[in-house]
């Protein structure tokens, strides 16, 4: 199985015991997860996120009986974040780069949001956007952040046929006819991590074709096994489950 | 490991309330879940009127007629309408099969009215799941925080509060709680946080801290992984699933013939 939605670093309000690779790589190994796509919660909070990124590479680099893909920071408002992209790319040979627009104070109307993904389009990078952290009644008080406004997204993407954007923690956030719509695009795939209600699998293939749907855990946020239950708590064929565990991210990486 | 729900609701199925509870222990026993607590109608009502408290408990009266063998009700009130309340306790709990109370965001819990209702819940053995939540965001105009529900548990020490949802913010809401022996941690309906179930167990002891799910509104994934993924021993998590709420519902069961 691959997880698409795993972080490492700190986070500033929790202690988050899987956040230490020394704690997340035994727990991989005992549900069986044999890839991870890895982020740094450093990258929401860092302004040196070349320094993030070059962190992650390396620890990424160090992890053994697992696959571990670092999937960089890009902060769009920082100066000069397409040299970050180029060494995501060429320096890290990472597969992808992770983006929380909310965090770093950009909206997906953005001018140069379309041109990051037309550049990570071109560089066969997968783009993955973080719609949530939190739940917004949850957060600290002094750290209230909005979940990300997708909607300019549909536009966006229609103007870039080959781009693809994946949104993890999307559910708390787009219900409904939003889902519609990014389903409309074909270009948007969505983690689990986030998927609430019984049987949440089963209700929202309704919506959103299985080979669109990945397993995410949003860990170290959310307790690991939150994802791994919600796959048996829906009736899935095997082919589906190895879709959405392993044969869709799979897809994106060839 | 035996799980027992203390947090359902029949909202959200269709169909009679029976065949609500029906889907509900389908999808139980695909989970591994023995039993369920339910409580509210098949449409939630923040400030229920007497007719709709009386329809909410109706339904859960009928739902109990089928499923008593997997389900256990309790009694919606509203400490605005207190004759009425006080009525539905006496018709649902004491004359009938139900073994507790539900106070949702009518009003807020440390106000005067739902002393009696308290006091007579004390009578009846019948513990009192408060919903509380303190949001950042803020809050509904009843809606109760674990800071009043501690203030309302420290005037009836003899009474058994969960303190549903763990305040919500549980970080706050597992303080708040913890001087008072008599009030449970709910740990159900919030999102998988990691590090909640953790703390409970360092603040309240393994055995003040119920399992609950608030489905259907949310996933038995994301809520029993609270549970089976916290760092704890077996022990506490075997309490958490079925111990502590098994233990807090027997004399109301007991009162009832009901052994377990
Ligand atoms: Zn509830």
């Amino acid at each position: 199985m691959i997880d698409v939605n795993v972080s490492i670093g700190t986070w500033p309000f929790r202690n988050l015991p899987c956040a230490d690779m020394d704690v997340l790589l035994p727990k991989l190994g005992h549900h069986g997860i044999e890839s991870v796509w890895l982020g740094n919660l450093e990258g929401l909070f860092h302004k040196d996120i070349a320094g993030v990124n070059a962190r992650l590479a390396d620890q990424c680099a160090m992890v053994n009986g697992v696959e571990a893909l670092a999937f960089g920071s890009v902060n769009l408002t920082l100066p000069n974040w397409e040299e970050d992209v180029r060494r995501c790319d060429e320096i890290h040979g990472m597969r992808g780069i992770r983006l929380h627009p909310n965090y770093h104070g950009y909206t997906l109307d953005d001018p140069k949001f379309k041109v990051l993904l037309q550049n990570a389009a071109e560089r066969n990078l997968i783009v993955q956007l973080a719609v949530t952290m939190e739940d917004e009644r949850m957060m600290h008080p002094l750290m209230r952040v909005e979940h990300v406004d997708t909607t300019p997204l549909v536009e966006v993407l229609a103007g870039i046929p080959n781009a693809r954007v994946m949104l993890l923690n999307a559910f708390r956030a787009i219900r409904g006819k939003a889902i519609d719509a990014l389903v409309d695009t074909g270009q948007v795939d969505y983690d689990i991590a986030w998927l609430e209600g019984t049987s949440g699998i089963e209700s929202i293939r309704k919506q959103i074709p299985v080979e669109h749907l990945l397993l995410g855990t949003h860990s170290p946020l959310f307790y690991y096994e939150s994802s791994l239950l919600k796959l048996s708590e829906s009736p899935l064929s095997d082919t589906e489950l190895e879709a959405i565990t392993t044969n869709n991210a799979r897809a994106l990486l060839a | 490991m035996e799980i027992w729900d203390g947090h359902c609701h029949i909202s959200g199925y269709s169909g009679t309330p029976a065949e609500r509870v029906e889907q509900m222990v389908a999808l139980a026993d695909l989970m591994g879940v023995a039993r369920l607590c339910i409580f509210m109608g098949s449409t939630f009502q923040q400030d229920p009127t007497p007719e709709q408290l009386r329809k909410a408990n109706d339904e859960i009266l009928d739902a109990l007629k089928a499923w008593s063998s997997r389900a256990f009700g309790f009694v919606y009130l509203n400490p605005k309408h207190l004759d009425i309340s006080l009525a539905e306790l006496e018709r649902c709990v004491r004359k009938g099969p139900m073994v507790a109370i539900k106070l949702w965001v009518a009003q807020h819990c440390d106000t005067p009215e739902v002393d009696a209702i308290v006091e007579r819940a004390i009578t009846l053995d019948a513990p009192i799941f408060q919903h509380t939540w303190r949001k950042v965001s803020g809050n509904l105009p009843g809606e109760s925080t674990a800071v009043e529900l501690a203030r309302l548990a420290a005037r009836h020490p003899k009474a058994t509060f969960i303190c549903g949802h763990t305040g919500g913010d549980w970080e706050q809401g597992i303080r708040a709680i913890a001087p008072y022996g008599n009030v449970y941690a709910d740990l159900g309906g919030g999102d998988p946080t990691a590090g909640f179930a953790e703390m409970a167990v360092r603040e309240l002891g393994e055995d003040r801290i119920l399992f609950g799910s608030d489905i259907p509104g949310r996933s038995y994934g994301s809520q029993l992984a609270k549970v089976y993924g916290a760092r704890i021993s077996d022990t506490a998590k075997a309490k958490i699933f079925t111990t502590n709420l098994k233990g807090i519902l027997t004399p109301a069961l007991a009162r009832k013939g009901v052994a377990l």
